[in-house]
């Protein structure tokens, strides 16, 4: 039995913040859950997926974040619990449902579920997503820990069939990607059926029903903001003079530095897990009576904007700081010893920050950035598409999208010239190739293509415009885990009972009239290929498929067989100023190969000058 | 409780996440509080994993710069690059076995000298404690055992609050089976290493 779905209340096991997540999600008794992986979300739904194959949870990858919560929608509109999730940037995508949905409500409990992330780890921005609760009248709740995370799913649940509104579940990377002990609570009964009862009066969102649920919107509001009032979420620990209002993981870092700088008595913290509406009743008692208050919240000063309003309008006139001034950043994460070294200075409280080591002796170290695996067909596209250009003298430009294949930018393939959200190569490439002269040629990988490419071809196609597309189909939505996704057989994934989307199809039928499907390992018949794609008038397609290297073998459909360097090598480096396969190395100035990482792709032997690359024999 | 900060830092594929939940099931068998905190992500494409994992009284998952009382290094040149992490008092533990990021094969870094690298280190912290992880890896059984090598080593400085007993129960029970035996003994191997250094 999957792990999560243990029936032991009170027992404690070790938990990813994901995995708290999707157990709480369990324990609230959601029926339906669904998603568009990204990360640092990508483990709840992972989790739901394999929970979804052994109970009566239904659980699916949608097409992209949009489909997902009005899938979602439907579901929770006719009374069952309903999960889901996303990363901050695929609340952008979900935009649209969202703000209305919430003037239509749900039935069902209805958890939105949105993983930010300060720093960038592993996302184009770092926006703040407790705006989408200001903006779309949602009640936002931030956990601060892994137990809490589960423990607020429950509550999530309840909060939003209390209100009949969807909730929006707000966490950091930092949250979804710690792990603690957390004990177990009671699995509630799932009820996986529900009705829908028509009232097209308050479902059909027409002028004249939207002016009439706007109304009830607000109503629904004021109610959250009674509910955020007397949340048990929002929480006071100590109390003394000099506040601080902190949510998430900054009041992990803000509890650690009143104890390690000996203020317990002389601070209360304010801590806000119901963060839209804020508790204003809860702030104004809280800044009765202190000195000064320093908030402490990662990413836009969103709680320091209200604590200051709520402040003047109660004529307040006590310091009240967090962004403004510059004590804390706008910028990336914060950590421990930020938040303890401005505390410290804040309130003037003796603090020698530790010593950090001299590290003005240390040589340069080599970067270590993270790069395509050994063997990936992303390389051999790459590698294909530039050849290709350069042996007919085209000056390229290649718009990018989100996946694995971003990482071709970086030299020495340096692929990948403009990006900015899923499914942006298409139809940025509109743009760039109307009012500039030379050839654009953008990459897209099947998953992305299926989320957001296909609208932009259309588009292409209707409006005539002049670019070349490569769709990267590896088979699998490689970069946040390898999920399905539309056009893979879902029997790499040991599941029956789905249907498949064939790219190609897709493409023939928006009436793309130049489509050529490439196996990228075939290096000359790919170039050739390209070629001719790059020389059409018009909106031309390449398909380049071949199974991630990653999951092929996972799946061990892929079994390696290595290549080395043989004694013909004469050094000339092609195979490593071309291709950069991480499975090379230099041994003194040889060229060698790593067996071990070697996936026996043959790229680099097809394109070695002195045919030197050759299969390694067997030693058996 | 006293707190006690570890960080680990790897190379993808280096196993170091199965290492800290090793570490973070010992702790909940013995009732030390226990939080951790990491980077995935790109792990799988060849970048750093850094684990930080902290154990006692303590809320938050991070690190910060200065702050790990015991940091290891499955790769040297990533113990090094962490050494950030570190402060005069902090107990350095790393295998001292390279595995060269790629952008030294294409000329664009050049990889730190063992012996100048070990000198630095030792420097800047209040011991090294640096080994061939893999060579004992190999002995054990599997190459792949470099986690629980340097696990052993860790457990061995007694820094954190845990015991050899409670650590090498979770190594039995939460590894896996076909691979317990040799997991353990490139444990003993890896905790001999660290008594001798």
């Amino acid at each position: 039995m999957h792990k999560l779905l243990t029936e032991s209340p009170g027992e404690k096991m070790i938990l990813l913040g994901n995995e708290a997540i999707a157990r709480g999600a369990i324990e609230a008794g959601v029926a339906f859950a669904t998603t568009y992986p990204g990360t640092p979300s990508s483990e709840i739904s992972l989790n739901l997926f394999e929970m979804s194959q052994e109970s009566d949870i239904y659980f699916e990858y949608s097409t992209n974040e949009k489909v997902a919560l009005e899938v979602a929608a439907g579901a929770a509109n006719s009374g069952v619990r309903t999960l889901c999730m996303m990363k901050h940037v695929g609340l952008n995508v979900a935009a649209d449902p969202l703000m209305t949905l919430a003037y239509v409500g749900v039935k069902g409990g209805m958890v939105i579920l949105t993983a930010d992330d300060p720093f960038m780890f592993s996302s184009q921005n770092e926006q703040d997503n407790r705006y989408y609760g200001k903006l779309s009248g949602l009640s936002v709740l931030e956990p601060s820990s892994v137990q809490e995370a589960k423990d607020m799913m429950v509550y999530a649940f309840d909060l939003s069939e209390r209100l009949q509104e969807p909730v929006l579940f707000r966490t950091t990377t930092r949250v979804n990607h710690s792990t603690a002990v957390v004990t177990l609570g009671t699995i509630r009964k799932r009820i996986i059926k529900g009705d829908f009862k028509k009232d097209p009066m308050n479902y059909v969102t027409v002028p004249a029903v939207s002016r009439k649920l706007h109304v009830k919107l607000l109503k629904n509001m004021a109610a959250a903001q009674e509910i955020a009032e007397k949340c048990e979420y929002n929480f006071i620990r100590g109390s003394g003079a000099w506040g601080i209002i902190c949510n998430g993981v900054s009041y992990n870092y803000a509890a650690d530095a009143v104890k390690d700088l000996n203020i317990t008595d002389k601070v209360s913290i304010l801590r806000i897990g119901f963060s839209y509406p804020m508790p204003k009743a809860v702030i104004t008692a809280f800044l009765k009576g202190k000195e000064k208050i320093l908030v402490i919240e990662e990413g836009e000063p969103y709680m320091e904007e209200a604590v200051k309003a709520f402040a003047q309008e109660q004529g307040f006139t006590l310091p009240i700081n967090g962004k403004s001034n510059e004590l804390f950043s706008r910028l990336y994460e914060f950590d421990p010893a930020m938040v303890r070294q401005q505390i410290a200075s804040y309130f003037a409280v003796p603090y020698t920050p530790p010593l950090l080591p001299d590290i003005s002796d240390v040589p340069e170290l080599p970067q270590r950035p993270p790069n395509l695996c050994a063997g990936c067909s992303h390389r051999a596209t790459f590698y294909a598409v530039k050849k290709a250009a350069r042996e007919q003298g085209t000056e390229i430009i290649c718009p990018t999208d989100i996946g694995c294949y971003t990482l071709g930018f970086l030299p020495p393939l340096s692929v990948g010239d403009f990006l900015i959200c899923m499914g942006s190569s298409v139809s940025t490439s509109c743009g760039f190739s109307k009012v500039t002269d030379k050839k654009v040629v953008s990459f897209i990988g099947d998953s992305t293509f299926f989320h957001s490419g296909i609208t932009g071809l259309i588009n292409a196609v209707f409006n005539n415009h002049n670019f070349t597309l490569v769709i990267l189909d590896n088979g699998t939505t490689a970069m946040t885990g390898h999920q399905p996704n539309p056009g893979v057989d879902m029997g790499d994934f040991s599941r029956s009972g789905y249907g498949r989307v064939s790219i190609e199809e897709v493409v023939k039928g928006i009436g793309v009239s130049h489509i050529t499907v490439i196996k990228p390992y075939r290096v000359r018949k790919s170039i050739e290929a390209i070629k001719e794609a790059l020389n059409y008038q018009g909106v031309s397609v390449i398909i380049s498929q071949e199974m991630c290297t990653l999951f092929a073998k996972s799946l061990k459909k892929l079994k390696p067989r290595a290549f080395h360097v043989s004694d013909k090598c004469k050094n000339h480096r092609d195979c490593i100023k071309e291709i950069a396969c991480p499975a090379f190395y230099l041994e003194g100035e040889k060229v060698k190969i790593d067996p071990v990482a070697c996936a026996g792709c043959t790229v680099c032997a097809q394109i070695c000058p002195e045919n030197a690359i050759v299969p390694l024999k067997s030693e058996k | 409780m006293d707190t006690k900060r570890l960080i680990i830092v790897a190379v993808g594929g280096q196993g170091n996440l199965l290492a800290s939940r090793v570490l973070a099931e010992a702790a909940l068998l013995s009732d030390v509080p226990v939080r951790m905190s990491e980077i995935h992500g790109m792990a799988q494409r060849g970048g750093v994993v850094e684990s930080a994992i902290v154990f006692g009284d303590a809320e938050s998952t991070i690190i910060s710069d200065g702050e790990a009382d015991l940091l290891v290094g499955f790769e040297p040149s990533e113990t090094l690059r962490a050494i950030r992490k570190a402060n005069s008092k902090t107990v350095v533990i790393s295998n001292l076995s390279p595995l060269p990021p790629f952008t030294v094969a294409i000329g664009r870094g050049v990889y730190p000298d063992l012996k100048q690298l070990q000198e630095l280190i030792r420097s800047k912290t209040s011991k090294l404690i640096a080994f061939d992880a893999v060579a004992l890896a190999k002995q054990a059984g599997n190459v792949l055992a470099v986690n629980m090598v340097l696990v052993g080593a860790l457990t061995q400085t007694r820094i954190l609050p845990l015991s050899a007993e409670s650590v090498k129960e979770t190594v039995r029970t939460k590894t896996k089976k076909a691979f317990a035996d040799i997991n353990l003994k490139a444990f003993e191997l890896g905790f001999s290493a660290a008594e001798c250094c």
